[in-house]
């Protein structure tokens, strides 16, 4: 097998690695970098479980080779530890109840996330546009939305 | 001694347990309705909520030892063969494969019921399992996989049930496709005289379809010997099932093997059964000398590792002028799947309505497509659908309220049983949830009444189900020198909140700050026993046993500081957390002081649950209310309300009940529309293979939904006075959202799912 040198940045340090140019992003993530956080629901680009930041953008990492990393930014929830934003989010995930199994609420987090990088004003529609492609068994998705609420609530108050 | 042993019996799933078990007799103080808490109750947020929310959170899905080997199963592609002739030369040559097992290499364990092998050269279903590589990555194991050339023989397939029960179908099994032979028969009364007494008789017939659990973590387990003891991390609702099924197909002492589950993305009752691949990888992993790890991909999950059986109810219930029910009649047919599965659905028409003459017969039928399970209220989401539809017929047919009808027919005590009910707050439950849908002024007063192409609609559905718990169930307490608290339980959190409920029952008890308690559940080897989380049974027998272990404590504690004091037990105190003498508050000790003095010694007890009081029945009862909105135009169904008022007697956690109310309701609604496993009727195979072809609701589907709780305690059941609510949240939403769909268009659909198509096709019917 082929191994391609990539470099790009994880979670705001460069890296470098050796790896076969079709292994997955998640794999990347969780084997070379043994990087937990992101999981694997479906492996298709169905349920959101692996989703990480592309340059700030929400994608599957299932769905990305290591190939199309070349010189892009990439971040997973480890990577947001210290990250304002991501811990408004997390305290309002856990205060509004939107965490149960918990094993598609890093996806879920990174989603809205990326949503209020973008926007930090969303509407109830935006939010369900953004947080739609990441599957949730365990909730019923309406805490998740209180949560991204009420982050944005926080975010756009003057006085935070 | 504050304990003894009995027989103990209460309802798991549908059927009746009976366990030896050890239970207390301490009189602890009872939390009856009246009880003031401070932390039992209160929407205190999860304990396991920082690990989740920051990715540090390990499941087994990422469990990694050194050395470990990853495993992939070959499925076999046809839906009824028998294997010929398997040659895995080509695939034991592909570098970094490191052994490859099926029947011809391994010993013959039996499986499902002894119907079947753990590797069976007999195939029943697409899916079933035909070989496992072991290899250096998962990526090669698949790869390998390809490579084993094997020879089927292809058999005639049957995947209709009711084809299936006929004489001359395609045989799963020597002795007949129809399980156990015949069907499960209830009687009560006299079925033809209830029909004869009848003013009214309406029949019809009703469907329901098969549905995939599909929780988001999947199924997985990581096996690891040392020399002849093993290992097992399993994504499991059942650390002690898990167990003994492993160490009796290895013919090995259950104490050589541990289970060890700490966080899991979700069961729903696929996680109830051992799987095949967990005895499947600690038998490679015995040949190889390395930790191995077992993962399903998503198709397993659609194919192999179990569903909720479809139905095809054919209902008769008669009735009086005045509203009496005289006579419910139940007959169905539902698909097992390739392996024993019970796909009965009647339970709630033996026991929702008051009615002395009841027949029902349930088929189980096998069928040449993946096995049936346990899945969030097992029959009774399917059966609720049928019975509550049927019911909405009877009242319209009589010239009545659907909840009146249901008030006229309300049963004061257990119908199967005989027994009066340790406490029923159905009316209330109908009163409180009827008022907050605006049920007697907002519902279409005539089916489909509404002007123009979106048309509204009210409708509701009833929902029984057990939930008591029982013993055995026990909870250990180490109270360390520091102060701190540990709570061991050999009970497993799905999701559900088992580890934040412990904690708070424990700092309820013991008066101290929840941060001060460690939880340590789903471990083998060190918590001590508690049953399998399934039957909405975990809080309400876990529960009580940690109080039992917290009043233990407080028991100790009060001993130790009186011994520390000089003074008879009887001249202290406890209280917040403290230990004083009653006559000098000044004395005041708390558990840290008392624990510093106690040495390097750990103060233990043992909490049991207590047994459920005799001649009653326990169970939990609710009713949901759904308003939907139809487009005519493109039979599109939207739902935009569900009130749910339940019985579920305590509450632990408000935060974590409406958590589960939340998601039984959304479960139930992708029942009601959405979710449904699509078979190839040609072909015998599987064609909803991902999660994009099974339509699972999504954040665009949630209604709102408010959630009343009518109980407030059911001290009869324990001191604790809680009942499950994993299962009641689910049952009643399809039935409810399908009686506001007549409401709304005049037209009843009568097939779940209840899709665009279907809703047109009625329309134009």
């Amino acid at each position: 097998m082929k191994f391609s040198t990539i470099k790009f940045e994880l979670n705001g340090k460069p890296v470098e690695i050796e790896v076969p140019p079709a292994m997955r992003l998640l794999d990347i993530l969780r084997e070379t970098f043994k990087l937990t956080g992101t999981k694997e629901g479906c492996g298709i680009g169905e349920c959101g479980a692996c989703t990480v930041l592309l340059n700030g953008q929400a994608v599957a990492s299932c769905l990305l080779l290591a190939g199309q990393l070349e010189g892009t930014k990439i971040t997973t929830i480890e990577g947001l530890v210290h990250d304002e934003r991501m811990n408004l989010l997390q305290r309002n995930f856990l205060e509004c109840g939107a965490v149960q199994c918990g094993f598609c609420t890093p996806g879920m987090l990174l989603s809205a996330y990326a949503l209020l990088q973008k926007d930090a004003r969303p509407t109830t529609d935006d939010i369900k546009n953004a947080i739609a492609g990441n599957l949730c068994r365990c909730t019923g998705y309406k805490q998740i939305i209180q949560a991204i609420q009420k982050s944005t609530e926080s975010l756009s108050d003057p006085d935070q | 001694m504050c304990a003894r042993f009995i027989k103990s019996k209460h309802f798991f799933e549908e059927g009746m347990v009976e366990s030896l078990a050890e239970v207390s007799e301490a009189n602890g103080k009872v939390w009856d309705e009246d009880a003031e808490l401070d932390v039992v109750g209160k929407g205190v947020s999860r304990i396991d909520g920082y690990d989740k929310v920051s990715g540090t959170a390990k499941y087994t899905f990422d469990i990694k030892l050194p050395n470990m080997a990853h495993a992939k199963i070959l499925r076999c592609p046809h839906p009824h063969a028998r294997i010929k002739r398997i040659d895995t030369s080509k695939a034991l040559n592909l570098k970094g494969v490191l052994a490859i097992h099926s029947h011809q290499n391994t010993p013959t364990i039996p499986w499902f019921w002894n119907m079947s092998q753990l590797y069976d050269a007999h195939l029943r279903y697409q899916g079933d399992e035909v070989a496992t590589v072991v290899a250096e990555t998962e990526r090669i194991a698949s790869e390998a996989i390809k490579l084993i050339e094997v020879d089927y023989e292809v058999l005639p397939f049957v995947l209709d049930p009711s084809e299936a029960m006929k004489d001359d179908a395609p045989k799963l099994y020597e002795q007949g496709n129809i399980l156990r032979g015949k069907p499960d028969i209830y009687e009560r009364g006299d079925i033809e005289k209830g029909m004869a007494e009848a003013d009214m008789i309406v029949e019809d017939k009703f469907s329901t379809q098969v549905e995939v659990h599909h929780p988001t973590e999947v199924h997985c387990s990581v096996v690891n010997w040392d020399g002849d003891r093993l290992t097992v991390y399993d994504s499991t609702q059942g650390i002690f099932a898990v167990r003994d099924t492993v160490a009796s197909s290895l013919k090995i002492p259950t104490s050589h093997v541990r289970v060890i589950k700490k966080y899991m993305g979700g069961g729903f009752g696929s996680k109830l059964d051992t799987g095949k691949y967990t005895v499947i990888a600690a038998l490679l992993a015995r040949e190889i000398g390395r930790p191995v790890r077992i993962a399903m991909d998503r198709k397993e999950m659609n194919q192999s590792v179990g569903n909720r059986p479809d139905s095809f109810q054919h209902l008769k219930i008669g009735a009086k002028k005045d509203g009496t029910l005289t006579a419910l009649s139940h007959y169905s047919i539902g698909s097992s799947g390739a392996y024993p599965s019970g796909a009965g659905c009647s339970w709630p028409m033996r026991s929702v309505y008051q009615c002395d003459n009841v027949k029902t017969t349930d088929f189980s039928v096998l069928i040449n497509a993946g096995q049936g399970r346990a899945f969030r209220a097992p029959g009774h989401v399917q059966g609720t659908f049928g019975m509550e539809s049927i019911i909405d017929m009877m009242a319209e047919k009589i010239g009545m309220d659907p909840l009146e009808f249901r008030l006229i027919n309300y049963a004061e005590q257990d119908q199967v049983s005989r027994q009066p009910y340790t406490s029923k707050k159905l009316r209330e439950a109908y009163e409180q949830g009827a008022k907050a849908i605006g049920w007697w002024d907002r519902r279409q007063k005539v089916p489909g009444g509404m002007p123009g192409p979106l048309k509204r609609g009210i409708g509701m559905a009833t929902q029984i189900w057990w939930g008591g718990g029982g013993p055995p169930a026990y909870a250990t307490m180490k109270l360390n020198r520091d102060g701190s608290l540990d709570v061991l339980a050999g009970t497993q959190d799905l999701g559900t909140g088992t580890y934040t409920f412990i904690a708070q029952v424990a700092a309820e008890v013991l008066e101290i700050p929840m941060d001060q308690i460690s939880v340590i559940i789903g471990d083998t080897a060190t918590c001590p026993y508690c049953a399998s989380s399934g039957g909405s049974t975990t809080a309400p027998s876990v529960a009580p046993a940690v109080k039992d272990a917290g009043e233990q404590m407080k028991e100790k504690l009060l001993s130790a500081a009186a011994a520390i004091m000089e003074t008879s037990l009887t001249n202290m105190t406890y209280w917040g957390g403290k230990i004083s003498l009653i006559s000098d508050p000044s004395t005041s000790m708390d558990i840290s002081a008392i624990m510093q003095k106690m040495n390097e010694r750990i103060l233990v007890t043992t909490g049991r649950r207590s047994a459920n009081p005799d001649g009653y029945a326990i169970n939990t009862f609710g009713a949901q209310f759904a308003e939907v909105e139809v487009d005519i135009q493109t039979g599109k169904i939207h739902v935009l309300r569900i009130v749910a008022a339940h019985d579920i007697g305590r509450v632990l956690n408000q935060q974590m009940l409406e958590n589960q109310f939340h998601g039984g309701i959304i479960q139930g609604l992708g029942f009601a529309l959405l979710e449904e496993r699509v078979m190839d009727p040609y072909t015998g195979t599987l064609l909803t293979m991902n999660m994009c072809d099974y339509k699972m609701p999504t954040m665009m589907d949630t209604p709102q939904i408010d959630v009343i709780i009518v109980s407030k305690s059911d001290p009869l059941i324990s001191d604790v006075g809680a009942k499950g609510i994993g299962e009641p949240a689910m049952i009643p939403t399809a039935a409810a959202i399908a009686n506001a769909v007549y409401n709304a268009i005049g037209v009843r659909m009568k097939s779940l799912p209840i899709t665009p198509n279907k809703v047109l096709d009625a329309l134009n019917a």
